[in-house]
Parts: structure tokens; C-alpha cells; sequence
């Protein structure tokens, strides 16, 4: 402290801007999954039951994402399927 | 028609039974007539923090279950004619506030009052969630710090979707960022959040600052709400508070470390 401090700027190393860039990130993901419709995971069920009538999935290979954008949403659908599936699909 | 304002925060400790003792006492001072609800059932503080703890005869709960009248458990507070303290149940489980019978109790003190200020437990509970349910206006006190800003938000986001305005579709509650606890030093070095951070998280409306300040603690040992220490910063920062609720437009204070001389700064710890 003293003399030093005094020329020393406004700490960047401090922790605080580390404490504001996880909360960002935690708010960010914590307010997506709140502003989720309700039937989003009904839906994700839903398309892992039909999918399995065809290809033999994993229960976690469905992903449904809804992500919004200033104009629009878009409502992301990933699915892993097992390895080989393509052939003989 | 009484304006219902609701103090929570979701995390502890935060100073939320501090801000409502402060907020119903200013209201009261500027002429309103106010009254502060404790919904911390089981764990009542606000009696002790309004210096009233051995004037309690009924409660809120009491009066929800039709065994006392309104009258009975309100206890007029012995400094300002204005201010009325309701007091919360120490031996009942908080599955006693139903929403009707708090919707009733409401109701009933809107008849008198000009401002009803709600003093929510933490947690987001029963308790917590009975205590926003009919609020107009939501304080969202926050410390700067990770654990609860981020209960905040979560307040925030119940506040949005589990009020009765919300469910009715009416216009929504107001919801004001009430940052307590506030170390200027601390975030000139880095080591916590700084105002502008807490609002660039959260996106509220700033009602105000409150520093760190013995006199909080001073205050909670003698159950004198803070905002009568008018020498104090924290009890100044409590009454801008509530002139900017009531519409005045003040900048806010304390923010700033306290301007010390060249040598102080020079030689200062």
C-alpha cells in the first residue's frame, strides 16, 4: 500500500473481473434455460421415441436447443447417431 | 389504493430485513402511512431489528387463521405514529401462509395504508414466494458478490413469472437493484464487483448503494432502524433511497473512496 499503490492503476489482476465474467456466463445460461418453453423436454422425448423406431440410439443422443436472437428463434436439433448407422440406414 | 412492496433477494444475509425496517421507517417519516410485514415465519428478526421483540402478542399468522384480529397484531411502532410492525410466528411452520389468507391480510391493511412493505424470507420458498405474490414493487437487495447476484437474477426471473400480476397478465412488478454492502476501497482494488458490473449482469433499475458501515450493525444491536442514524452513511444512502422511490431524482452517493490529502495517500495504509 502507500507510495506504491498510489501509482499502481486500477487493478486488472484483481479477482473481481474474473468474478464478473463467470457470473455472466452462469446468468446467461441460467436465464436460457428459464426462458425455455415448457415443452421442450417432452418434445426432446418425444423425437428420441420415434427416432429409436428406426436407429438404435443412446437415450442422450437427442439435444434440443432454443436460442434467441434479436429477430428470431431457432430451435436446435442435434442427434448423434451410433457409428455404422449411415450404411445401413 | 396501497402500493405493496416486496424486499427479497434469494440469498441470506443480505440485508433484506435491514432494508425493509429502513424502508417502511423512511416512508413512515415522509408522512406515509406504512406497515412492515415479517413472511420470515420460524425464524422472525424483523421485531428484534424494529426494536419491538417484547411488544409481540399475535402474529401474522394468528391473524391469517382468524385467531386474532388485524388490530390485535399490529404493533404500532413508539417512535413514528405512522409506522405499524406485523410481526411473524416463531412456533408455526410456514405452510400456514396460504395465498388466500395472505391475499385476505393484504387486502385488509390496504384499506388503512398508504405502503405495505413485505420483509421476504431468503430462499425461494413458501415463504419468499408468498411475500412477492401480490407485490407491486420488488427491492431486489444484492450483495457484490458471485453467490448473490446470481440469486438475484434467479429472484428475478420468479419475480417475472410467479407474481399475481404476471399470472393475470397485468402490467408487471417493478423491480429496483438494491446493492448493499458496498466497499468502494475494495472495488477500487479489484476485489469486487463494482456498481456497473452488478447492473451490466442484472439490467435493473438502480435504486441505490448502501456502503459497508458500522452503523448497520450499531443500528441492529439497539433495534433503531438505520435510516434514522442520519449521521451515518449508510442511513443517508437509505434515505435517498427512498426519495428516489418516491420519484425525487438524486445522484447517488458513497460510491467514490473518500478523498484523502496527498500525503495521506502517499503514506496511507
Amino acid at each position: 500500500m502507500g507510495l506504491l499503490s498510489y501509482f499502481k492503476s486500477r487493478s486488472t489482476s484483481g479477482s473481481a473481473s474474473l468474478a464478473k465474467e463467470r457470473l455472466q456466463i452462469l446468468v446467461a445460461h441460467d436465464r436460457a434455460g428459464r426462458d425455455a418453453p415448457s415443452y421442450l423436454p417432452q418434445l426432446q422425448r418425444d423425437i428420441l421415441k420415434v427416432l429409436r423406431k428406426y436407429v438404435a440410439v443412446e437415450p442422450g443422443a437427442v439435444n434440443v436447443n432454443l436460442e434467441h436472437d434479436e429477430h428470431h428463434e431457432v430451435l436446435e436439433l442435434n442427434i448423434v447417431l451410433p457409428e455404422g448407422e449411415r450404411s445401413t440406414g | 389504493m396501497s402500493r405493496i412492496i416486496v424486499v427479497t433477494s434469494g440469498k441470506g444475509g443480505v440485508g433484506k430485513t435491514t432494508t425493509a425496517a429502513a424502508l417502511a421507517m423512511g416512508l413512515a417519516e415522509r408522512g406515509f402511512r406504512s406497515v412492515v410485514i415479517d413472511f420470515d415465519v420460524g425464524l422472525r428478526n424483523l421485531d428484534l431489528i424494529m426494536g419491538c421483540e417484547r411488544r409481540v402478542v399475535y402474529d401474522f399468522i394468528n391473524v391469517i387463521q382468524g385467531e386474532a384480529r388485524l388490530n390485535q397484531a399490529l404493533i404500532k411502532d413508539k417512535r413514528n405514529e405512522n409506522l405499524f410492525i406485523l410481526p411473524a410466528s416463531q412456533t408455526r411452520d410456514k405452510e400456514a401462509l396460504t395465498k388466500q389468507g395472505v391475499g385476505k391480510v393484504l387486502t385488509d391493511l390496504s384499506e388503512d395504508f398508504d405502503y405495505i412493505v413485505c420483509d421476504s424470507p431468503a430462499g425461494i420458498e413458501l415463504g419468499a414466494t408468498m411475500a412477492m405474490y401480490y407485490a407491486d414493487d420488488a427491492f431486489v437487495v444484492t450483495n457484490p458478490e458471485v453467490s448473490s447476484v446470481r440469486d438475484s437474477d434467479r429472484m428475478i426471473g420468479i419475480l417475472s413469472s410467479k407474481s399475481q400480476r404476471a399470472e393475470e397478465d397485468r402490467e408487471p412488478i417493478r423491480e429496483y437493484l438494491l446493492l448493499t454492502r458496498y466497499s468502494p476501497e475494495r472495488v477500487e482494488r479489484g476485489e469486487m464487483l463494482s456498481v456497473e458490473d452488478v447492473q451490466d449482469i442484472l439490467s435493473l433499475d438502480l435504486i441505490g448503494v448502501i456502503p459497508e458501515s458500522q452503523a448497520v450493525l450499531n443500528a441492529s444491536n439497539s433495534g433503531v432502524p438505520v435510516i434514522m442514524d442520519g449521521e451515518s452513511t449508510a442511513g443517508q444512502a437509505y434515505s435517498d433511497v427512498v426519495a428516489r422511490y418516491l420519484g425525487e431524482q438524486l445522484p447517488h452517493r458513497f460510491l467514490e473512496i473518500e478523498k484523502r490529502g496527498l500525503l495521506g495517500r502517499l503514506f496511507g495504509g
